[in-house]
């Protein structure tokens, strides 16, 4: 009896100290090799990042495969901060990024010993998007800032309705949620009664859905939803004329929600991904990008 | 040592290991969660998971307090219990009680069809017709509140109450009834003062399982709650979840950071919230035992 309690509790400890190692290895080998990535085969790219970007860098890959049928690229999204956490561990070879990278993350680049290079290969803009019933047409800056940080709740004190402002925004995974907390909230904090949407399909469904809705999204999805959204004319100060979201004003700079589209690499890119970043610049890429619905660099 | 003693002993030791599985698990799954976890004690401090500002991407101050996604959470689990019980209660007496064999043979394998969609089908079913019925009833700006998410989530555990709350009407010996109804209570005072009270355990039971597939709940939750991580007990605001929060953020957050560390509490959270549910599950089938 006495000897099966022992043999018991020498199996349990036993099993616990084997799966406790077991379960110590991966964590060690992620971090002590963020060198030894996918790169290694200078053949196969992997992208990951933005998911604003996926279908743009998916149709350059397309494009790039077929010139060059030894070179496989797969392209993956998630948000450009899993891209680029994914680039810091070693994951990804490639980072499409819809935002600058933050301090904390060139920090944590450096922490690692990577020094990150990013190149920008095209260009996108924010449309601010209304329901089609609502008679707002602009705003400025300012009162887009206002309505998200929760200053201003009322369309009432924009020029529109009596009625409470539905505020939409994408989850703070995206690098378009990034991009606005910086450029349009001037890095203020969202009001905590923002809904955080998963998809940008999601915020085009809801403010089409509510009259009171406001939220934002790319420029091509803006003009894919058609009817179902409005988007309004954004001045940059109250005494400025209001400039509608379009090819022409991004370029030109008029509109001031814009942002760059970025390739971020950990590394000096050589071989098969030098190859495929020249092809994104060349003029054959920027008509890719043309045609994906964003403005290009070039 | 024989043959036949090796065999014994084997057979008892695997099965000795099978039934500890799932103890290591647990004890494993808590101590890597709080491995994770354990560096925010001592940097931001355990006090910062009690505000009540959950902002972990911010350039002024990250919050991470736990408080609107705990409240979040139980708003959402509370209306959907509430919602589910009288369904799944009411549907299990029928089944068990009313239904004749052939209404039985239609009615199960449909629940039980209910409980096999992929939550993110009901997700989707959420966000395109749920959101906007409960827009228009409740005459809301937003159709993605609590009370959609419950109303979706009620959905999920309407079948497991169902189910095992008709086993247990069904289990009550047949003496009890025909007592009940020799001394001259009619059918429904038989079903809600003999049958009823008996199965009460198994009820309980199946409430507390369908409660805790509620709190664990991701996929749709994150569709149609909105998620605004606001401090409410109101039905018609949205709300942000932990299963949400967790499930949204931990696949951009860099290893080691204090955000990553405050989702792994609010991990911890929810291990402990559904440890409570448990325990309490196991205290009431105790009490109507001993009754």
């Amino acid at each position: 009896m006495l000897f099966n309690m022992k043999s018991k509790l020498f199996c349990l400890i036993a099993g616990v100290s084997a799966i406790g190692i077991l379960g110590c290895g991966p964590k060690q080998n992620s971090t002590a090799a963020p060198g030894a990535t996918p790169a290694a085969s200078s053949n196969a790219i992997s992208i990951k990042g933005s998911d604003t970007m996926v279908h743009l860098v998916t149709a350059w890959a397309d494009a790039f495969m077929k010139t060059h049928p030894n070179v496989k690229i797969s392209v993956t999204g998630g948000g450009s901060g899993t891209g680029i956490a994914a680039l810091l561990n070693g994951t990804t070879d490639i980072c499409a990024s819809s935002r600058d990278l933050s301090a904390e993350e060139i920090k944590n680049a450096e922490g690692k010993s990577l020094k990150l290079t990013d190149v920008a290969v095209a260009r996108d803009a924010l449309s601010i998007v209304v329901n089609p019933k609502n008679p707002v047409n602009e705003l400025t800056l300012e009162q887009i800032e206002k309505i998200y940080t929760g200053a201003i709740t009322n369309w009432s004190e924009v020029g529109g309705n009596d009625g409470e402002i539905v505020v939409t925004s994408r989850e703070s995974s995206s690098g378009t949620y990034l991009f606005f907390l910086e450029h349009v909230l001037k890095k203020k904090d969202f009001s905590p009664n923002t809904l955080l949407l998963a998809a940008t399909s999601a915020i085009v469904q809801s403010v089409s859905e509510s009259s009171g809705a406001i939220g934002y999204v790319g420029l091509g999805y803006a003009h894919d939803a058609g009817e179902k959204l409005k988007s309004v004319g954004v001045k940059p100060s109250a005494d400025a004329p209001a400039v509608l979201p379009s090819t022409e004003t991004v370029l030109n700079g008029e509109y001031s929600i814009s942002r760059p589209l970025l390739m971020v690499v950990s590394k000096e890119p050589a071989g098969a991904i030098k190859d495929f970043l020249d092809f994104c610049l060349s003029a054959e890429g920027q008509a890719i990008v043309e045609e994906a619905g964003y403005v290009k660099v070039k | 040592m024989s043959f036949r003693q090796f065999q014994e002993r084997t057979v008892k030791y695997v099965l000795v290991g099978a039934a500890l599985t799932s103890i290591i698990v647990v004890a494993l799954i808590f101590l890597f969660l709080f491995r994770e976890a354990l560096p925010f004690a001592s940097d931001p401090g355990l006090k910062e998971l009690a505000s009540t500002r959950w902002m972990p991407k911010s350039f002024q101050e990250a919050g991470y307090g736990l408080v609107p996604l705990i409240t979040g959470s139980a708003l959402v689990t509370l209306l959907a219990t509430l919602l589910a019980i009288p369904f799944g209660v009411f549907g299990a007496v029928y089944i068990a009680e009313v239904a004749g064999p052939r209404e039985r043979e239609i009615l199960k394998p449909f629940i039980e069809l209910v409980a096999a969609i992929p939550s993110v089908v009901l997700g989707f079913f959420g966000i395109m017709v749920l959101a906007p019925i409960v827009k228009s009833v409740f005459g809301l700006q937003n159709g993605l509140t609590a009370i959609t998410g419950a109303v979706l989530l009620a959905l999920m555990a309407v079948p497991t109450i169902i189910s095992i709350s008709e086993d247990a009407i069904r289990s009550v010996p047949k003496a009890y009834k025909e007592a009940s109804l020799a001394l001259g209570a009619n059918r429904v005072q038989t079903i809600f003062k003999v049958v009823v009270p008996a199965a009460m355990s198994g009820i309980i039971a199946s409430i507390m399982l369908g409660m805790g597939r509620v709190v664990g709940e991701t996929m749709a939750v994150i569709m149609v709650t909105g998620n605004a991580a606001k401090v409410t007990l109101s039905p018609f605001s949205s709300v942000r979840t932990m299963t949400a929060t967790i499930a949204n953020e931990m696949g951009e957050v860099p290893f080691g950071t204090t955000h990553y560390q405050a989702l792994f509490w609010i991990g911890i959270a929810l291990l402990i919230a559904t440890f409570c549910i448990n325990l309490v599950a196991l205290r009431v089938l105790k009490s109507y035992r001993r009754a």
